[in-house]
């Protein structure tokens, strides 16, 4: 198989070309020094992303409480991250670190809020 | 009744927490953060991703933890801040200088303060500021502004969306946008070389095979009561857009990510002498800009990419400003600070060379393996390598031990040929 990659590990960001089986690279072109050799294995065999989205919060300051994975999780699983995310309202007060759903999708990984609300009498404020 | 303050900060965006901070912790008491929205934390309340402070806390948190670090040990300092709150004037008097405040539960408030911290961050450039000729319907806007209803209030722009400029707002929105359901068509910069991150890039659009079209722009919108359609064309460097290669993209909403914009209406009004390079108040070697006591950071100053240089800006602004409020802020000899072969600005562009002072600048366009230089009266006194500068990544060192005789620096990135 045959892929095109743009390496991320620093502002040069080599364009690279890579030929692999179903476990190993079997040719690299195009990087520039080791570590464009670890992102395209990381990226062919285990792509992982951190997935940072909102979820509604009901007797807070704001209605959305911001959240992320607490590492990152399998590439192919950020959208279900997002929709999971989007199925649930908690309430304040949440503060930053809070566990909002855990184990998320049997990852082993927390989602957790990153954002302080405070609890308010007023509704709507 | 006017209240007296040592210090006003306008703004408590992370410019205006860190700042506020600093001020306290150099022996200002009597501090007073003035902020518009009901919440402190400015923009990062609504970058919700995350890869900031890696300098600053060696730990990439998202915009709203950086945020809340600042407010917690503002919280803990309680220093006074008043929300939903704008400043509408600054008046230099001579007993101090007078502020005109406009707040929800206060009313008009007047202060007066001896030194004054201007913190309001930016505003972002609008169709207005770019001319595209059209229809005007809605669904336009800018991709702060869905920043800000997606991340902030839970609204959707629209469902197939145009993004025009790639900067990083632009690129963190095509994702943000495509996870909760929306279908992003196309990025469309007009510029040779992407504006934001690789890694926004290769996580935002080809994560999700959005198609990122260089050299080209959107010339024409169309559409009645809602946007329906835009037409890009490919630019040619000299001519502009060419007709070949021309075409038309249907869509509800047409996002602009195309730049930044110091806010300084209220500046202006104070009578600060604005730099027309970085859009922000000319500054000396302490932050202070042209009116005495009227002292400036973060985004209000000039376009920063990295908010853990806001961060540290600001404090540097803090320091100085508790310096003159205890009628201690040294004055010496100031010389220009030039810019040179590929540099588009240095700010402070006047110095004070007694003191080891923070120089920030951004290159005019990119380029790979080229040194930056600093030189005084023509030798080079500081030599730096770069594998690759970009007009989107802001450059920052420190000068220092510059030859008293000096009568003028230059920064400037050694030519091709040398
Ligand atoms: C839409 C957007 C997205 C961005 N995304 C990123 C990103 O992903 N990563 C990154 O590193 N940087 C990002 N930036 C850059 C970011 O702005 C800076 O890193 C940083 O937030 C600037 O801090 P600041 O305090 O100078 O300004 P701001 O954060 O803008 O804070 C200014 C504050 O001043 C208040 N204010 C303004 N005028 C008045 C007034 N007259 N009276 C009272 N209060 C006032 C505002 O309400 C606001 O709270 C983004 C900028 C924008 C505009």
């Amino acid at each position: 198989m045959k892929r095109e990659l743009l390496c991320i590990s620093c502002p040069i960001g080599c364009s690279m070309e890579a030929e692999f089986d179903d476990n190993k690279i079997l040719k690299l072109e195009g990087y520039q020094c080791k570590r464009g050799i670890t992102y395209a294995e990381k990226e062919i065999f285990n792509p992982e992303r951190m997935v940072t989205t909102t979820v509604r919060i009901e007797g807070g300051e704001i209605p959305l409480i911001p959240v992320k994975t607490e590492s990152s999780v399998p590439k192919e699983l950020a959208l279900k991250v997002v929709q999971e995310a989007s199925k649930i309202t908690v309430k304040a007060p949440v503060k930053v670190g809070d566990v909002i759903i855990e184990n998320i999708l049997g990852t082993g990984v927390n989602l957790v809020a990153t954002r302080n609300v405070k609890a308010t009498c007023k509704a709507g404020v | 009744m006017k209240r007296f303050y040592d210090a006003v900060i306008i703004g408590a965006g992370p410019a205006g927490l860190a700042a506020a901070l600093s001020l306290k912790r150099n022996g200002i008491e009597k501090i007073l953060l003035v902020e518009r929205e009901g919440y402190c934390g400015g923009v990062l309340t609504q970058c919700i991703h995350n890869g900031f402070g890696l300098h600053k806390f060696r730990k990439e948190l998202t915009g709203p933890e950086y945020a809340e670090r600042y407010i917690e040990l503002v919280e803990k300092e309680r220093i006074e801040i008043l929300k939903k709150t704008i400043a509408l004037d600054i008046i230099p008097l001579e007993e101090g200088l007078t502020l005109y405040l406009l707040s929800e539960e206060h009313g008009l408030p007047e202060v007066s303060a001896r030194a004054v911290i201007l913190a309001m961050g930016c505003r972002e450039r609008n169709r207005g500021n770019l001319n595209i000729p059209g229809t005007r319907p809605e669904g336009i806007m800018t991709a702060g502004l869905a920043q800000k209803l997606v991340n902030i209030e839970g609204y959707m722009p629209g469902k197939e969306i145009v993004i025009l400029g790639s900067g990083d707002i632009g690129l963190i929105m095509a994702r943000r946008l495509t996870w909760e359901g929306a279908r992003v068509k196309c990025v469309v910069e007009l510029q040779p070389y992407p504006g934001g991150l690789m890694r926004n890039v290769v996580q935002c659009l080809n994560d999700f095979n959005i198609p990122l079209y260089l050299s080209h722009t959107v010339t024409r919108i169309m559409g009645n009561r809602r946007i329906e359609a835009v037409e890009i064309s490919p630019t040619d460097e000299t001519a502009g857009p060419k007709e070949r290669g021309r075409f038309i993209e249907s869509c509800d909403t047409l996002l602009l990510s195309v730049g930044l914009v110091p806010e300084n209406e209220l500046s202006l009004k104070a009578g600060v002498m604005l730099d027309p390079v970085t859009g922000g108040p000319v500054v000396d070697s302490n932050l202070m800009t042209s009116v005495p006591g009227i002292f400036a950071c973060g985004n209000v100053l000039h376009v920063h990419d990295l908010v853990d240089y806001v961060s540290d800006e600001a404090e540097r602004c803090g320091e100085k400003a508790a310096l003159y409020i205890m009628g201690r802020l040294k004055k010496k000899r100031e010389i220009p600070v030039r810019t040179g072969n590929m540099v588009r600005y240095v700010l402070p562009s006047r110095i004070d060379i007694a003191e080891p002072v923070h120089l920030s600048l951004r290159p005019i366009a990119p380029e790979e393996n080229t040194h930056l230089l600093l030189k005084a009266n023509g030798s080079v006194i500081y030599k730096k390598k770069y594998r690759k500068i970009m007009p989107g990544s802001m450059i920052r060192f420190e000068a220092k031990n510059i030859p008293e005789e000096t009568e003028s620096l230059e920064i400037t990135f050694e030519g091709k040929t040398g």
